[in-house]
C-alpha cells in the first residue's frame, strides 16, 4: 500500500518544519515549559490534601480524672485544634455554622466504660458530613488519638491489639509528594492530546493541510511527522518537571530515570494517539480543544488517581478508569517517585498504556485520509 | 487509454466526463464534462458558490466525484491518488504556506515532500527565486509578506517538481495590481514550456486574458472555449453613452427600462449600455439624443457576454430609493480628513491621509489590501482614533462628538459581518434598536427594508444560510435603518457575481440621487468606475485623488491606447516606485 510508505527524507522535512514552527509559536511554549512550571508550583504550594489542625470541639460531661486525661489527649493532638465545652449544646450552632468539622463528647459514663473492657465505645464521634473527607478524617483521628490514650494508658483492653499506624512511602503522609508526580501525567496529557490535536486543526483551518496533502506525502508520514516531534516536547516538559519537584520540592526519586523514561514514553503512545484521533475528526481549533478536554484532560485530572483514590469510586467508574491510559501512568509515577523501580507493576502497566496506545493510533490510521471530503 | 480527439491536437492534459459532485442534500457540481488542453492557460470562471474550488478539488485529487470521471495527465485521480500527486501542483485558495516559517523554509520544505533530488536543489531554487523575484526575501517569515508575495511563494511551492498541471484557486484574490502582472507573466512562461494551467477566478478581466475558459455557473458550465468567440457574439451590441449632459444615473436608469437593453453600467462619466440580441439601436439613440450624450459602439467586453449569458441585468429601479427621503442638507462637504495618520506600533498604515467628500457624491477609496483602505475607514466612521490628523462628518469631529456623529453614518462592514447566531428578521431588529428607533417606527421601518429587499421568505433563516447576494442585501438594509445621510461600505462587493453587483449598486445610485454620500472601498479595479471620483491608496498614501476618467487619462499619457483602471493604477503605482529608491518596497505586509 502506497499510503503507509514512509520516505526518510520526507519525514525528515516534516519533522524539521513541525519542531521550527514548535519553537517559532509562542503557545507551544507556553504549554511546554511554562504550564510544568505553573503546574508544579501549583501543586506544591496551593493544593492540599494534607489535614492539619482541623477544628474539632471536645466535650467533656464528666471531670473524672480519666476524662480529664483524655481531654488533654486531644487537646495535645496536632491534627485537631480543640475548642472544649462542657455540653454539646454549646457546640451544635459552630458545627452548623461551619466553625467546627466535628465534635467529641466524652461520656459521663467513662469509667464505668472503661472498667467494662471495650465492649462498649467510650466515646461519640460527631462529624459534619457535608465534607465527607473531613468528616472521615475526623472519624479516624478521633480514634486513634483514644486507642494511642488507651495504649498509654497502660490499660488496653484485653485481647485487644494496640496498633500503631506507620506510614510507608510517605511518612509525613504529605500531600505535595504524590501529587506532584501525578501533575506530570496532566501536563503530559495537555501536551500529548491537546496540543497536538489542536496544531492538527490548526493545520486545516489555515489551509495548510490541503496544500500538503496535494503533495505525494503519504499519510503515515503526517501521523508520524506529527508525533515525534511532541513525543521529544513532552518528554522535555517531564524532565523539567521531574527537577523540579525533586530539586525545588523534595520529592523523592526512589526509582531510576530510565525507568521514568520508560514509563513517560509508554504513556505518550496513547496520549498522542488520541490527539490524532481527535484531530481526524475536528478540524477547527476550538472544537478540537474542547474534546481534548473533555476525553482527555478532565478523566485524567478526576479519573486517573491524581487526586481521587480509584479504590474509592463506584464500581462502574472504577471499571472506567480501567480504559484510561493516565490511571496506570500515574499509579507508576507515584510509585517511581515515592518507592522505586517496581517492575511487577510497571510492566503490565506499560503493557496496558501500549495497548490503548495502539488502538487509538490504528483508529488515527484509520480515519486520517488524503482527502477533503467530508 | 484517452481517447484521442483528432491526430492534429495533444491529447487533453484533463479530461472531465458528467461528473457530479454531492455534499449532503446540496449539488455542487450538476454534471460538468470539460477538457482542458497542455501548453495553455485555462480559465475556470464563475461567480462565487459555482462550483470552482470544488472542481478544483477533484482535479487535484482531494475529493472523489458523486458520479462521472475525470482523468488528469492520464491517472484516475481516485484510484491513482499518489500519482495524482506526482503529477499535479495545486495552488488552494488560502496559500497552503506555513506563515510562521521563512520563504526558504516553505520552499524546502515542498521540496522534498515533492520529491526533488538533492542535486537539483540549487539549480531549482535558483530558477523559482529568479522566477518569482523572491531572492531577497528567503529569510523572511512567510506570514510578513504582502499578498502578492505570498501567492508567488506559494506559486512557486506547487511548481517544485514541475508538474505536468498546474491548478491554482483564485491566484488573483487579495494581490495588487503589479503582482497579478507578475503572476500573469509567470504563468505565461510556464504554458509556454507546455505546462496545462487552470487558474480559477471570480473576476472577469482575469478571465478575459484566459486562452480558453469554462464558465460555471451553480454547478453548470455554461460555456467552454475561447473568451473572445463568446465575446464576439455580442459584436455591434454594445454602446458607450459619452458624457451625457444629464446626470449619469438617471440616464442609466432609464436606459435599464428600456426592453432592448440587456446590461447597462456607469463607467467613469460614461454610460455602457449592451443591447439585448436581435435588438436595434433606436431607442438607445433617442435616449442618447435626450440626454445629451454622443453615442459611440465600443467593443464588447466578456462582462458583457457573461451577464448577457446569464440573462442579462436585473433591472434599474431602486424601491428602496423611491422610499428613502431626500438626505438632510448640512452643507456641501459631508465628510472630511486632513492628515489622518494612523499607527500600529512602527507600521504606519495609513501616512496623512486627507480629502473632502461632497454630498451626494460617491467617492471611491481604491488600493490592493493592505494598502490603508479599512483602516482609512474605521477612522472616518470612529471605529478607531487617528494617531494625529482629524476628521469630520456632517459638521461633527470624530474625536469629540463620537456618537452624534456615528448616528448619521450607516456603516456596512467587509464580509457583511451579520449575527450568525440571530435569524435574519433578528438582526434587523437589533439594528433598528442600536440606532434608537422606537416602537412604531421601528416596526414600520423593518417592514419596509423587508418589502424593498424581498426578506420576506428569509425572515427566519440564518443568515450563514442565504445566498451570498441576501446576505448583501440584508447588511445593505441593517446599515440604513436609520436613513444615514452618508453610508460607508467596506469592499461591499466582493466575491458577489456580476449580476448581484449590479443589482447592488442600482440601489446605491438611487440612493446618491437622493442626496446620499456613498464612501465605498475596493481593491476591484473596475469597480472604481462607479465612482465619481476615486482616492488611489498604496503603501498606506493616497498616490492620486481624481474622476475615474481622469486617472485612466494618465495610463494613455503613459502610451497605452484605452487603459482600464487597473492600468491606471499600475501605471500611478510605477510612478511612485520610480520616484522611491528601490529597496524594501515589496516588504509591506
Amino acid at each position: 500500500m502506497t499510503s503507509t510508505r514512509l520516505d526518510p527524507r520526507r519525514l525528515a522535512a516534516l519533522i524539521h518544519k513541525e519542531s521550527r514552527q514548535m519553537w517559532r509559536d509562542p503557545a507551544t511554549i507556553l504549554m511546554a515549559f511554562v504550564l510544568p512550571v505553573v503546574m508544579v508550583l501549583l501543586y506544591a504550594y496551593a493544593v492540599s490534601l494534607d489535614l492539619n489542625q482541623v477544628p474539632v470541639g471536645v466535650v467533656q460531661e464528666c471531670d473524672s480524672p480519666s476524662a480529664q486525661s483524655l481531654g488533654a489527649a486531644f487537646a495535645g493532638s496536632r491534627f485537631f485544634k480543640v475548642t472544649p465545652a462542657r455540653d454539646r449544646r454549646e457546640l451544635e450552632e459552630d458545627l452548623i455554622g461551619g466553625r467546627l468539622r466535628g465534635f467529641v463528647v466524652i461520656p459521663q459514663d467513662l469509667d464505668r466504660r472503661l472498667a467494662a473492657g471495650g465492649t462498649q465505645p467510650l466515646v461519640q464521634v460527631i462529624t459534619d458530613g457535608s465534607q465527607p473527607n473531613t468528616a472521615s478524617f475526623v472519624e479516624n483521628y478521633a480514634r486513634s488519638v483514644v486507642g494511642l490514650w488507651q495504649a498509654q494508658r497502660g490499660a488496653a483492653p484485653t485481647g485487644g491489639i494496640a496498633l500503631e499506624p506507620r506510614f510507608w512511602y510517605n511518612p509525613e503522609v504529605e500531600s505535595r509528594r504524590f501529587l506532584l508526580p501525578g501533575a506530570i501525567a496532566i501536563i503530559m496529557t495537555m501536551i500529548g492530546t491537546l496540543l497536538t490535536a489542536m496544531v492538527v486543526a490548526r493545520e486545516w483551518e489555515r489551509g495548510t493541510m490541503e496544500a500538503m496533502i496535494s503533495t505525494p506525502v503519504s499519510v503515515m508520514e503526517i501521523l508520524i511527522g506529527k508525533l515525534l516531534p511532541y513525543f521529544g516536547l513532552a518528554l522535555a516538559a517531564t524532565a523539567i518537571c521531574t527537577l523540579l519537584s525533586t530539586l525545588a520540592f523534595g520529592v523523592p526519586m526512589r526509582g531510576s530515570w530510565a525507568a521514568l523514561l520508560m514509563l513517560s514514553s509508554a504513556f505518550l503512545v496513547p496520549a498522542l494517539g488520541q490527539g490524532l484521533v481527535i484531530s481526524s475528526a475536528a478540524k477547527n481549533q476550538f472544537v478540537a480543544a474542547q474534546l481534548a478536554l473533555f476525553s482527555g484532560f478532565l478523566p485524567a485530572f478526576l479519573l486517573s488517581g491524581f487526586i481521587f483514590e480509584i479504590s474509592s469510586m463506584p464500581l462502574p467508574i472504577r471499571l472506567l478508569t480501567y480504559l484510561l491510559p493516565a490511571r496506570y501512568f500515574v499509579a507508576c509515577l507515584q510509585t517511581v517517585f515515592l518507592a522505586g523501580d517496581v517492575w511487577s507493576l510497571f510492566i503490565p502497566d506499560t503493557l496496558a498504556m501500549l495497548a490503548i496506545g495502539c488502538v487509538f493510533l490504528l483508529v488515527a490510521r484509520a480515519k486520517t485520509r488524503k482527502s477533503l471530503d467530508p | 487509454m484517452t481517447p484521442a480527439g483528432d491526430l492534429a491536437s495533444p491529447p487533453p492534459a484533463v479530461e472531465i466526463l458528467g461528473v457530479r459532485k454531492r455534499f449532503g442534500a446540496t449539488e455542487a457540481l450538476r454534471g460538468i464534462s470539460a477538457s482542458i488542453l497542455p501548453g495553455r492557460l485555462t480559465g475556470l470562471v464563475g461567480p462565487d458558490g459555482a462550483g470552482k474550488t470544488t472542481l478544483m478539488r477533484l482535479l487535484a485529487g482531494l475529493m472523489d466525484p458523486s458520479e462521472g470521471s475525470i482523468r488528469v495527465a492520464g491517472c484516475d485521480p481516485v484510484r491513482e491518488r499518489e500519482r495524482i500527486h506526482t503529477l499535479t501542483g495545486y495552488m488552494p485558495q488560502r496559500f497552503g504556506l506555513y506563515e510562521d516559517l521563512t520563504v526558504a523554509d516553505n520552499l524546502h520544505l515542498f521540496a522534498e515532500l515533492r520529491g526533488l533530488r538533492s542535486g537539483d536543489y540549487q539549480a531549482v531554487f535558483q530558477r523559482l527565486l529568479a522566477f518569482t523575484r523572491l531572492g531577497p526575501f528567503t529569510e523572511r517569515l512567510a506570514g510578513r509578506l504582502s499578498g502578492g508575495m505570498k501567492q508567488k511563494l506559494g506559486l512557486a511551492c506547487a511548481l517544485m517538481a514541475r508538474p505536468q498541471v498546474l491548478l491554482l484557486d483564485e491566484p488573483g484574490v487579495g494581490v495588487d495590481p503589479v503582482s497579478r502582472q507578475d503572476l500573469w507573466r509567470m504563468v505565461h512562461e510556464l504554458t509556454g514550456e507546455g505546462m496545462a494551467v487552470v487558474w480559477s477566478t471570480a473576476y472577469l478581466d482575469e478571465a478575459e486574458r484566459c486562452a480558453s475558459v469554462i464558465l460555471l455557473n451553480e454547478g453548470r458550465v455554461e460555456y467552454d472555449g475561447p473568451p473572445r468567440d463568446l465575446t464576439r457574439k455580442l459584436q455591434g451590441r454594445s454602446y458607450l453613452l459619452r458624457h451625457p449632459a444629464e446626470d449619469r444615473r438617471a440616464v442609466l436608469s432609464r436606459a435599464l427600462e428600456l426592453d432592448s437593453v440587456c446590461d447597462g453600467v456607469i463607467q467613469g462619466s460614461s454610460v455602457r449600455i449592451v443591447l439585448r440580441g436581435e435588438s436595434l439601436p433606436q431607442a438607445v439613440e433617442a435616449l442618447a439624443a435626450a440626454a445629451g450624450a454622443s453615442l459611440e459602439p465600443v467593443a464588447p467586453r466578456f462582462e458583457d457576454a457573461f451577464v448577457d449569458l446569464l440573462g442579462g441585468h436585473p433591472g434599474g429601479g431602486s424601491a428602496l430609493a423611491r422610499r428613502m427621503p431626500e438626505a438632510e442638507d448640512l452643507g456641501a462637504v459631508t465628510v472630511s480628513c486632513r492628515d489622518l495618520t494612523r499607527r500600529f506600533g512602527t507600521f504606519t498604515a495609513t501616512d496623512q491621509v486627507s480629502f473632502q467628500v461632497r454630498r451626494g457624491e460617491i467617492f471611491g477609496l481604491l488600493g490592493p489590501n493592505g494598502a490603508g483602505k479599512s483602516t482609512t475607514f474605521k477612522m472616518l466612521c470612529g471605529l478607531l482614533k487617528p494617531t494625529s490628523g482629524r476628521a469630520q462628518v456632517m459638521g461633527l469631529d470624530l474625536r469629540t462628538a463620537t456618537s452624534e456623529a456615528k448616528g448619521r453614518l450607516g456603516y456596512m462592514a467587509q464580509k457583511f459581518s451579520l449575527y450568525g447566531l440571530l435569524s435574519v428578521r433578528q438582526n434587523l431588529e437589533f439594528s433598528a434598536g442600536v440606532y434608537g428607533l422606537a416602537n412604531s417606527a421601528r416596526r414600520e421601518r423593518i417592514e419596509e427594508m423587508v418589502e424593498t429587499f424581498h426578506l420576506g421568505p428569509h425572515l427566519d433563516a440564518a443568515p450563514g444560510d442565504l445566498p451570498l447576494g441576501f446576505k448583501q442585501r440584508l447588511a445593505l438594509a441593517c446599515a440604513l435603518m436609520h436613513r444615514p445621510p452618508v453610508l460607508f461600505l467596506d469592499e461591499p462587493t466582493s466575491g458577489v457575481d456580476p449580476l448581484t453587483r449590479r443589482e447592488f449598486w442600482s440601489h446605491i445610485n438611487g440612493l446618491v440621487r437622493k442626496g446620499v454620500t456613498v464612501l465605498v472601498t475596493t481593491h476591484f479595479m473596475e469597480e472604481a468606475e462607479y465612482c465619481d471620483r476615486v482616492a488611489l491608496m498604496f503603501q498606506a498614501r493616497v498616490i492620486a485623488l481624481d474622476t475615474p476618467d481622469a486617472l485612466k487619462r494618465t495610463a494613455a499619457a503613459g502610451g497605452l491606447a484605452e487603459p482600464t483602471m487597473e492600468d491606471a493604477f499600475i501605471h500611478l503605482v510605477e510612478q511612485v516606485d520610480a520616484g522611491l529608491e528601490a529597496g524594501g518596497k515589496e516588504g509591506r505586509p
